[in-house]
């Protein structure tokens, strides 16, 4: 439990930092187990009010029970929630088939960059973390995006202690991670010390497989699992072998590191 | 990112950076433990073995290592990354810093992160230049906890003699900055020696293996037994509480404790520690968490202060030596202003001396510059635009660091060696025994402000004679009065007959005196919630020195400072406004009201997000 107060600790004092540096900004919410620990951070941060706007970028082709959960937290905790959505695009058509990287690039990070120009936002706060996949292992606490969102991993800036880079050019903006060093079983050790609601898309309700990471519903596969509560999924993350992510399409050959580059979350 | 099972996933991680001169066996060490720990994927030795024997090359575990990286990283290898692998109920987190150009960036990144550190000498080769700065460097950054690798034992025929005259060397070394390393440990990351088990080549040898000093590097250090000090990180009013944000730096605190922020010297008790969906409410704190806490006293602090409580307060000047690393893209030169951040305070400062660059093969050489370049590291003296509150790091790590922001980068770090002596600094003093020991009435100044529509501030007006000082101090405090505000317009030479009546003629010959009298007058009408509207009138051409002894009198209270002269010249440090030639007094006028508006003294600024807020 120390440690995970460690954790918390840092988490919050990033969130602080993130709402005194920067006037326009927004917290992306998936509505999956990492950004909704985020969500429940800056609850904790800034004692029980989120005092900027959630951001979820509407594939259109999310679960349904997602979309359910996210409306119902955001009446229940009185959220400011901002759902963008690239319409063009899906009036085009676009979707998984044209694709993988084709489609998250223009329903995600293209969505995601639509939302930033409409809503003029400087900073996004969002919940990536370091163990998830290897371009995330590279990623700094404050991480800078130039005007066209892309991502320079080759020059990032120095973080000393606990100093970030506050400060930018005008026309860049920022991207903030404050879980970037928890991990997987983190993530749940802190949902069920904070009793925090998740959906039960992650719990295996009977038929022997739950989501383990949720995304898209095309571009999601359940996996095996017994897991029918939060102390199940702990120990069976104590003893898999299979990575978190195994069951996303994107995340093959190198689509991680193509889409992260051009501003994918 | 897959782990073999050999060991369940704990919870407790460890962040470590290992460090080094080039090619002292980095990746062959890294590739042993993960070996020797179970903690590659299946197969993996097997395939890279097979690869090996394919091209006819020997294998060696850096290969592995490097292998290993490549699937991790999907390719790219060139900032900081992180590993993982898992030993006795803990997670080791190795901050590895890959890529030789920008080696000093990342590496400087990984280590300020780090909480222990590894750092690899080759045994063949002994102490070498990087070696040096490795080892400077973490001392500086505040890594204590680490062991110094020596490798390649094979290759020197596992000799104690060697190793035994390579841990003299270093120790001598590190010594000239008090660093101690937790182990001096021979190895041969190649065999396998003393890496997870003790090698029986070097029976000499009785300590712990690589593996072993991991296992006893500790989680924290004891902060939490040193003097509170709490950087405010924030303030907010989300509803009727008014709770002040930050982390503890060192120390604790509890409900009922006297806090006092420096450097505004402000004082008040802790009414309650807050917390969200925390049954029951916590009533204290250590070091390392993010707290909030309310006051029993509306006092206005703001980000930058440093609460302790008054028995160990911290250090507040303008000025101090420093040794400083420096990453900047364009050189680090005397004379040049930067921002410094000093825990949550920022401030512009200036470096006023560049003592020496230290060279960290030999840290006696004395080598003079005027400027610093990049991944060099030197002894400045700063002096920052403002008080700050600080400490010397070797009494505290977190209030006696900084880093150095050029534009918009950071561009390089350091630690406070010294505080420097400034001529406020009896003054200074002064205010500070003042102010803890004033009486206060059952009127705060916040019910004065609510009560007057503004704030409390000083007007202060600079410059040589007949530049129409007077004359725009008299139309400001009309102007003020006719508002409806609280302004008084306090002349030098009231001063003169009466409080200053006392003094020798040789006394009012000088600033010093007839300065701090009037300093205190101005403190005075402060707390009454006057806008005082000041001429240095009395002080002549000594009104630099004068309307700093005022400044640091009635500080923290905002001073609005009018600079005024005939023909241009340099205006005193921190003046807000200048004006030059034949002025047209209106305009002027309407200048200083908008700027007594900027500063928040005629509009109040205290909403969800309160931008400035002060207070005496």
């Amino acid at each position: 439990m120390k440690h995970l107060r460690q954790l918390e600790d840092q988490s919050v004092f990033i969130l602080r930092e993130a709402y005194k540096h920067f006037d326009n900004l927004g917290m992306l919410w998936s509505m999956g187990k990492d950004s909704t620990v985020l969500l429940w951070l800056a609850r904790k941060a800034f004692f029980g009010h989120v005092p900027f706007p959630l951001l979820h970028v509407d594939t259109s082709y999310k679960i349904p029970a997602m979309i359910e959960y996210r409306d119902r937290l955001a009446r229940e905790w009185r959220l400011d929630l901002v759902v963008g959505q690239n319409k063009e695009a899906l009036a085009a058509g676009m979707n998984h088939t044209m694709g993988r990287v084709a489609c998250c690039t223009a329903l995600k990070t293209n969505g995601l960059k639509q939302l930033i120009e409409q809503k003029g936002y400087t900073g996004i706060i969002l919940g990536v973390r370091a163990d998830e996949e290897g371009t995330r292992a590279k990623e700094r606490y404050f991480s800078p995006r130039d005007k066209h969102g892309d991502w320079d991993f080759r020059d990032q800036p120095p973080e000393l202690w606990d100093q970030y880079k506050t400060t930018f050019p005008p026309g860049t903006h920022i991207r903030i991670h404050p879980l970037l060093d928890w991990t997987e079983i983190n993530i749940w050790e802190y949902i069920k010390l904070e009793n925090i609601p998740f959906i039960d898309l992650y719990l295996d309700k009977g038929d022997g497989t739950r989501y383990r990471s949720l995304g898209c519903a095309p571009c999601t596969t359940p996996i095996k699992s017994t897991a029918k509560s939060v102390d199940d999924i702990i120990e069976e993350l104590r003893h898999t072998t299979v990575a978190e992510r195994s069951g996303r399409a994107q995340d093959e050959g190198r689509g991680m590191e193509m889409l992260r580059k051009d501003g994918y979350m | 990112m897959s782990t073999t099972a050999t060991s369940t996933k704990p919870s407790e991680n460890l962040n470590i950076v290992i460090v080094g001169h080039v090619d002292h066996g980095k990746s062959t060490l890294l590739g042993r433990l993960y070996a020797d720990t179970g903690s590659l994927p299946d197969g993996k030795l097997e395939k890279v073995q097979a690869i090996c024997r394919q091209q006819g090359k020997e294998f060696e575990y850096a290969f592995l290592f490097d292998a290993f990286l490549e699937e991790q990283e999907q390719g790219i290898t060139i900032d900081t990354a992180r590993t993982f692998f898992i030993w006795k109920g803990r997670q080791y987190i190795i901050i590895d810093a890959p890529g030789h150009k920008e080696f000093l960036k990342n590496m400087i990144s990984g280590a300020a992160r780090a909480e222990a550190a590894l750092l690899l000498i080759d045994a063949l080769e002994g102490v070498k230049e990087q070696s040096k700065k490795h080892g400077y460097l973490l001392s500086l950054l505040g890594v204590r906890q680490f062991a110094v690798v020596v490798n390649k034992m094979d290759l020197v025929g596992y000799r104690q003699d060697v190793f035994e005259g390579i841990e003299k060397e270093y120790r001598e070394f590190l010594g000239q900055f008090k660093a101690v390393p937790a182990q001096f440990i021979p190895v041969s990351a190649k065999l396998g020696d003393n890496i997870v088990s003790r090698s029986g080549k070097m029976a000499w040898y009785t300590g712990p293996t690589v593996l072993d000093t991991l296992s006893q590097f500790k989680k924290e250090a004891a902060r939490a037994e040193q003097p509170l000090r709490l950087a405010v990180q924030d303030v907010y009013k989300f509803d009727a509480r008014r709770i002040i944000a930050g982390r503890i730096m060192a120390g604790r605190l509890k409900v009922g404790d006297h806090l006092v922020f420096s450097p505004s010297n402000k004082r008040a008790n802790i009414k309650s520690v807050e917390a969200f969906n925390i049954d029951p409410p916590p009533t204290e704190g250590q070091a390392g968490q993010s707290v909030g806490v309310t006051l029993d006293e509306q006092i206005f602090v703001e980000r930058g202060e440093v609460a302790s409580h008054q028995e160990h307060l911290p250090l507040v000047s303008t000025a101090f030596r420093a040794n400083v690393f420096w990453l900047g893209k364009r050189p680090l030169e005397k004379g040049r202003k930067y921002l410094l951040r000093v825990a949550t305070k920022e401030v512009d400062c200036e470096v006023a001396d560049i003592h020496r660059i230290i060279d960290t093969m030999d840290l006696a050489q004395q080598q003079g510059s005027g400027v610093v370049q990049k991944n060099q590291v030197a002894e400045l003296t700063l002096r920052s635009k403002a008080p700050i509150a600080l400490d010397l790091s070797a009494s505290f790590e977190s209030t006696g660091r900084f880093v150095l922001v050029d534009e918009y980068d950071i561009a390089g770090g350091g630690i406070v060696t010294e505080q420097v002596h400034d001529d406020q600094e009896f003054l200074r003093e002064e205010a500070r025994r003042r102010d803890f020991a004033w009486v206060k009435g059952e009127v705060g100044i916040e019910d004065r402000a609510k009560q007057y529509g503004h704030r409390a501030a000083v007007v202060v007006f600079t410059g040589g004679r007949h530049t129409g000082k007077s004359f725009l101090a008299r139309k400001l405090e009309g102007r003020l009065v006719a508002d409806g505000r609280h302004a008084y317009l306090l002349d030098g030479e009231n001063l003169r007959r009466g409080l200053d009546a006392d003094l020798s003629e040789e006394e009012r010959g000088q600033t010093t005196e007839m300065a701090r009298r009037y300093g205190e007058v101005a403190r005075l009408l402060i707390d009454t919630g006057l806008i005082v509207v000041s001429t240095t009138n009395p002080f002549g051409l000594a009104y630099k020195e004068a309307v700093q002894a005022i400044r640091t009198l009635v500080h923290p209270a905002p001073v609005i400072a009018v600079h005024m002269s005939k023909t241009e010249e340099e205006p005193p440090p921190n003046t807000d406004i200048v004006l030059t030639g034949p002025t047209d007094f209106d305009a002027a006028t309407r200048r200083i009201m908008e700027e007594l508006k900027k500063r928040g003294v005629l509009a109040q600024a205290i909403g969800a997000k309160p931008t400035f807020q002060y207070s005496i």
